[in-house]
């Protein structure tokens, strides 16, 4: 029974379709990882984003606007967080835990000042993004009902994570950002500016992160509903450390996550006792950081080890 | 010498700064929000102090928060982002729950079990991402989070399939034994027995953090953790101990909220607790001496945004705005260290003046 539902062409294609947020957030968290920044901001960016997506749509009745309207309110969150850590010199993770908690806080603010509600912004009548059909990979067997029809962001996720192939290997910019992780001192003194760098690196992962956020309220889901981020965010760094600090195995990671997830939901339709599905992925998380280990410090460890 | 009391006089002020420009936004979204901002932000401000009740729920909030505090100051001495706290918290909650409801007991022993399963819990929550750091290397900050969640949905399985109370129409569990509550301590509040605890655990806290071997060996090591090996001590065996100390004290947190304040469990959430034990444990700089007047401070806020929230139309959600900005700029280094580098040099050049005479 349980096997019938996940070896299924439905289940693979909703894999993809839990994936995608944590697609986009995890290759945000690639790219301020490689910047060398501990940035655990997503959350508030993603939540931010998700309900920028919704009042940009309700609002200009035009599904570009709003996710123009999302990106913005993700990134403003990214800004004030790149300005405090850059400029400010404060702690990463206690800015990005501020961040998180003005997230959580300052989405619900928002919505019950413009919808009057706590919990959706069903009232604002926002608009979707449209799913798409591709032509000819739909009709083959398996293959088609995986791949096609999804939600256009799901497809926007999967050519970010070539983009930032591209961008983190093969451009200028990508190199200085990686130059500034591993050593600023160094890249400072051959003339990059390390603060600028950063600055950028941060900007981009917001504008990719509030687009995992916007997927959420815009095609995941038709509507915003407070803290409907629950965890992703972490997540999205949970498989960037996974994957470590790689594009593909940190996308193989999200895509762990993602299957998951949508095993989760599997599981709570025939009647299993739903705690324990919503803990799976987290629980793979944390199996996962085990096998793993996390950082590359601890390789470094090792080595020095070794030396002596 | 001087520069150094600069330096604390700086750090007070940039704290204060912080707190009155969070609570100048907060005003202008009051005026944004509210028809009547200053009676609404009036309401915010002194309405905690209005009734005897009133302060009774600023001392009943701040309870919990005085056992998150001590524990995060803990686990965040020696550099550990262990955000695992709200976990331990929570878990620790449900663990005090279930020995209430199904152990017999006589009165007095109860809750000290009840409590003690809440400290082993939240030891057990928090010593997880200690162990997976010190053993594997990975960060706690996300292990921290990720366990958050799993202690969240264990505990509400626990609770839906072990002590549910079904006849109750909503999640929670039985009704705990009349032997493990904890006493009100004041009539007209519901101040209770957990406030005497809670004090306990701010002196264990100060004397384990700022007076013992241990605790110097803790500080030593969020400083500079390759001197205090090379020094001889043993790092990865005092970050995990502390860490168990900390999980200890937010289980513990966690197990008498629920004796002193409910008579029932019955979140369906995460309390935020461990969160805001985060807050205080910054504004009072880590050392347990300053978790009381912060978490004094958190429990004001609280209080007034939910006065506010019932008497005008702002949402109680503008307390978690408050919060960030104050976070944001305390953690701010460079904020408004123009100003203090101004004060130490002018200090130093009287000195040097002093001296010439």
């Amino acid at each position: 029974m349980i096997l019938e539902n996940i070896f299924s062409a439905q289940f693979v294609y909703s894999i993809l379709r839990m994936a995608t947020p944590l697609v986009l957030s995890a290759m945000a968290a690639l790219i301020t990882k490689k910047a060398g920044v501990m940035c655990i901001a997503f959350e508030g960016m993603m939540l931010f984003g998700a309900l920028g997506g919704v009042i940009g749509s309700a609002f200009t009745r035009n599904v570009i606007g709003g996710v123009l309207t999302g990106i913005l309110f993700g990134v403003a969150v990214a800004f004030i967080f790149a300005y405090f850590v850059l400029v400010l010199n404060a702690n990463t993770v206690l800015t990005g835990l501020a961040l998180n908690t003005l997230g959580s806080g300052g989405t619900v603010f928002i919505l019950y000042v413009i919808c009057g509600d706590k919990g959706t912004s069903t009232s604002l009548n926002s608009l979707v993004l449209p799913s798409v059909n591709i032509p000819l990979v739909q009709k083959i067997p398996v293959l088609g009902p995986i791949l096609s029809g999804h939600n256009v962001m799901t497809y926007l996720a999967f050519l970010a994570v070539i983009l930032t192939y591209l961008f983190i290997n093969k451009t200028a910019m990508g190199l200085r950002i990686r130059s500034v992780g591993e050593n600023p001192q160094a890249a400072e003194s051959v003339g990059i500016k390390v603060i600028r760098t950063r600055f950028t690196a941060i900007l981009t992962a917001g504008v990719l992160s509030s687009m995992g956020g916007i997927y959420m309220s815009m095609g995941y889901l038709p509507f915003f509903t407070r803290d409907m981020v629950a965890g992703r965010g972490f997540m999205a760094i949970a498989a960037q450390n996974l994957g470590g600090g790689m594009v593909f195995p940190t996308v193989l990671s999200a895509l762990l996550f993602g299957g998951a997830e949508a095993l989760s939901n599997v599981m709570q339709s025939l009647r299993l006792p739903a705690e324990t599905m919503q803990m799976l992925p987290y629980v793979v998380t944390l199996v996962a950081l085990f096998f793993v280990g996390g950082s590359s410090d601890r390789g470094r460890r090792k080595k020095r080890r070794e030396k002596k | 010498m001087q520069s150094k009391k600069i330096e604390q006089r700086f750090q007070v002020i940039r704290m204060l700064v912080a707190v009155a420009i969070a609570l100048v936004i907060a005003f202008l979204l009051v005026c944004f929000v509210s028809e009547t901002p200053a009676a609404t932000m009036g309401n915010f401000l002194f309405g905690p102090f209005q009734s005897i009740r009133r302060i009774g729920n600023m001392v009943e909030m701040m309870t919990p928060l005085l056992f998150t505090g001590v524990s995060v100051s803990i686990m965040y001495s020696c550099n550990q982002i262990n955000m695992a706290s709200e976990g331990a918290f929570f878990l620790g909650g449900v663990a005090s729950s279930y020995i209430a409801v199904t152990w017999l007991l006589p009165v007095g022993i109860h809750p000290f079990f009840c409590i003690l399963a809440g400290g082993l819990v939240g030891s057990a929550v928090c010593g997880i991402p200690a162990f997976l750091y010190v053993k594997r290397g990975a960060l706690p900050v996300v292990s921290s989070l990720m366990i958050n969640y799993v202690s969240l949905y264990l505990g509400l399985l626990i609770i839906n399939y072990i002590i549910r109370d079904p006849q109750a129409g909503y999640l929670c569990s039985y009704e705990f034994a009349e032997t493990a509550v904890l006493p009100d301590l004041f009539s007209k509040t519901n101040v209770h027995f957990g406030l005497i605890i809670a004090i306990a655990v701010l002196i264990f806290g100060y004397l384990y953090l700022n007076k013992s071997r241990w605790g110097y060996s803790i500080r030593m090591i969020g400083k500079n953790p390759a001197f205090a090996k090379y020094s001889g001590m043993n790092v990865f065996g005092t970050i995990l101990a502390c860490q168990l100390v900390g999980g200890f004290l937010a289980g513990m947190g966690g197990a008498v909220e629920q004796l002193g304040m409910y008579n029932r469990f019955q979140y369906q959430a995460l309390s935020n607790h461990g969160f805001d034990g985060i807050l205080i444990a910054i504004l009072a700089h880590y050392n347990p001496k300053f978790v009381a007047p912060a978490a004094l401070f958190l429990a004001y806020i609280r209080v007034g945004a939910d006065i506010m929230a019932r008497t005008s139309d702002v949402p109680v959600e503008i307390v978690s705005i408050i919060q960030a900005i104050i976070i944001i700029f305390v953690a701010a280094e460079r904020f408004l260290s123009g100003w203090k580098h101004r004060e130490i040099v002018k200090a130093s050049r009287n000195e040097l003046a002093a001296k010439g005479e």
